[in-house]
């Protein structure tokens, strides 16, 4: 008899949320497929897909996606690795900056950015070469505490040191062991990070609005202010691209872990 | 070179004295470092220092007096404030009882993981397509909304009526209501992905030996259960809390920035025009980063009574 009860509260409590998740979902699909008046139709897909302006937002924000990702990787794989090698006791310090974009809301971040850049001599936000250099910086900034913590989880899974005497008694510099030693032995704690980096940039209005730049996030507001059914398919297809990037870590995360050269 | 190195014992040529590596180690964490410190805490301390001077640069506490006696400011703290404690509690609560229901609620094992993996997704799914998402289900051509208006009865006398009509009720998406229910979308779930662990870690033998010695379910849960889990409770609806209180995308799309939000105010002074003079803008940004920080703190602490707690 109680069991039973258990079970309901646990049954109802489960249902609810599966409702929450997907009432919204087959609401906004559903809705994305009424654009022709009287059939269900891709015609919304097509209006949003043959936009030349979304293709231009698209290419940007995905272009710097993958640069932020490249950028990050350089920055934070090398301070990661020397830290676990040299510096233990600079995990505490490097842990609490990394969640400091957590502290700093993007609205006031990008606030920061145009105060501190904004004007001579750097005059970061005047042309549009030198605000791509900005938005990127930003971007790392703001992706920094998936970056580090994917980083960081990789590297804990490896045994830093032994590599790398082993890399250094056959002879390789620090660059090659960084690259070709350690990168490829946690890739897949990486390439997490990696997608979860590209799909922050992908979604993020902040930076791109207030620089100024033509990034996907600033164009799917202008298109939510005049349009009724593309923001909905524009919705089904970041979805979309949401669940391919978690499934994608999914699916690299089980098939490698037992891969792994010296795991601990 | 070769001479000092001659007059200096040979041992201390090998062993370099301890201070001299660790800094030499400091040393490959520099670039990272400069980083941090030019493009995250120059542009940060930059928005403080402006808070606390007048336009040519001189040191006041004006900004913070004038932007404290803004009735808009206010105002828009208060919204923040609000619908941050509104859905983290509501989220918070939720997220709970789905956590509690997909890990030691015994609920069907294909539910679980439906319920795991969108937590993942939806958790992460923030920003402008959660406003559309929204628009298309609740707004007022949207799914449910136009779903829920079909339901008319004819009344005896003759006229229809038709009692689910959200929008004849008083119900409006592009309000605190709306965004409230569209900020609860990404809230429970980041709720379930924080708390399950807590709720996994609790063991077997604890609910066992509150049965044996004759406790009821109740019991078990007040006296066992939750002085375990209330740090973990509260850290994550910390979370939550801050994850709100600093959303701006969803915001700004499901109401076109005519919600009076913190973060909304913010960005309408970023285009410059709302308050008269930039150094209060910089002191209206401070406060929240204030508020984030007592979040992150308080956060921070609970995490490592937690982790005492739940370590096996």
């Amino acid at each position: 008899m109680k069991t039973k009860n258990h079970n309901f509260w646990a049954l109802f409590w489960a249902v609810l949320g599966m409702l929450y998740f997907f009432v919204p979902l087959y609401g906004t699909f559903d809705f994305s497929l009424r654009m022709q008046k009287g059939v269900l139709s891709f015609l919304a897909y097509k209006a949003v897909l043959s936009d030349p302006l979304f293709l231009a937002s698209f290419r940007y924000s995905a272009t710097m996606g993958v640069i932020t990702v490249v950028v990050s990787v350089l920055i934070f794989l090398p301070t990661v690795y020397w830290m676990y090698l040299r510096l233990p006791q600079a995990r505490p310090v490097v842990e609490i900056i990394s969640i400091l974009p957590f502290i700093v809301p993007a609205i006031v971040y990008v606030f920061g950015l145009i105060r501190t850049f904004g004007h001579p001599p750097l005059d970061l936000t005047m042309t549009p070469l030198k605000t791509d250099i900005l938005i990127t910086v930003g971007y790392i900034i703001l992706s920094m505490p998936y970056m580090y913590r994917a980083i960081d989880v990789g590297m804990r899974s490896i045994d830093v040191r032994n590599l790398t005497e082993a890399a250094q008694s056959l002879g390789s510099n620090w660059f090659q062991i960084l690259f070709n030693v350690i990168l490829p032995n946690m890739r897949i704690a990486v390439l997490s990070g990696a997608l979860i980096c590209f799909a922050t940039v992908i979604g993020e209005l902040v930076l791109g609005e207030f620089l100024v730049r033509p990034a996907l996030g600033p164009y799917m507001v202008d298109v939510g202010r005049d349009q009724a059914y593309q923001p909905a398919a524009m919705a089904i297809m970041a979805w979309g691209l949401t669940w391919v990037c978690l499934a994608l870590i999914q699916i690299f995360g089980r098939g490698n872990t037992s891969q792994q050269l010296t795991g601990r | 070179m070769t001479e000092i190195s001659i007059q200096i014992k040979p041992s201390k040529v090998v062993d370099r004295s301890p201070t001299f590596d660790s800094l030499q180690n400091w040393v490959g964490v520099l670039p990272f470092f400069l980083f941090i410190l030019i493009f995250l805490i120059i542009p940060s301390t930059n928005l403080f220092i402006g808070a606390f001077q007048d336009q040519s640069g001189h040191f006041t506490l004006a900004n913070i007096g004038i932007v404290l006696s803004d009735a808009t400011v206010i105002r828009a703290y208060e919204t923040s404030l609000k619908i941050a404690f509104i859905t983290s509690v509501a989220g918070g609560l939720f997220g709970f009882f789905v956590a509690y229901s997909v890990t030691i609620g015994r609920a069907p094992r294909w539910m679980r993981s439906v319920v795991t993996s969108f937590s993942g997704l939806a958790a992460n799914f923030g920003g402008v397509p959660l406003a559309f998402a929204f628009i298309a289900t609740l707004g007022h051509t949207g799914f449910i909304s136009v779903f829920l208006k079909q339901i008319c009865f004819a009344s005896p006398s003759g006229t229809q009526t038709c009692p689910f009509d959200i929008y004849q009720a008083g119900f409006n998406l592009y309000s605190l209501t709306g965004l409230t229910l569209a900020y609860l979308y990404f809230q429970f779930p980041l709720m379930v992905l924080t708390i399950a662990p807590a709720l996994e870690g609790l063991k077997r033998e604890w609910r066992e030996a509150s049965e044996n010695l004759g406790g009821e379910s109740w019991q078990y849960w007040w006296n066992v259960a939750l002085p375990i889990l209330w740090p973990s409770i509260l850290g994550s609806s910390i979370l939550l809390f801050a994850s709100a209180f600093g959303a701006y995308a969803t915001a700004e799309a499901l109401t076109g920035g005519f919600i009076n939000l913190v973060t909304i105010l913010i960005g309408a002074e970023i285009r410059g025009d709302v308050l008269d003079n930039p150094n209060e803008g910089y002191a209206l940004a401070l406060g929240m980063i204030v508020v984030m920080a007592v979040c992150v703190a308080i956060y921070t602490i609970l995490q490592r009574r937690t982790v005492r707690w739940l370590k096996s």
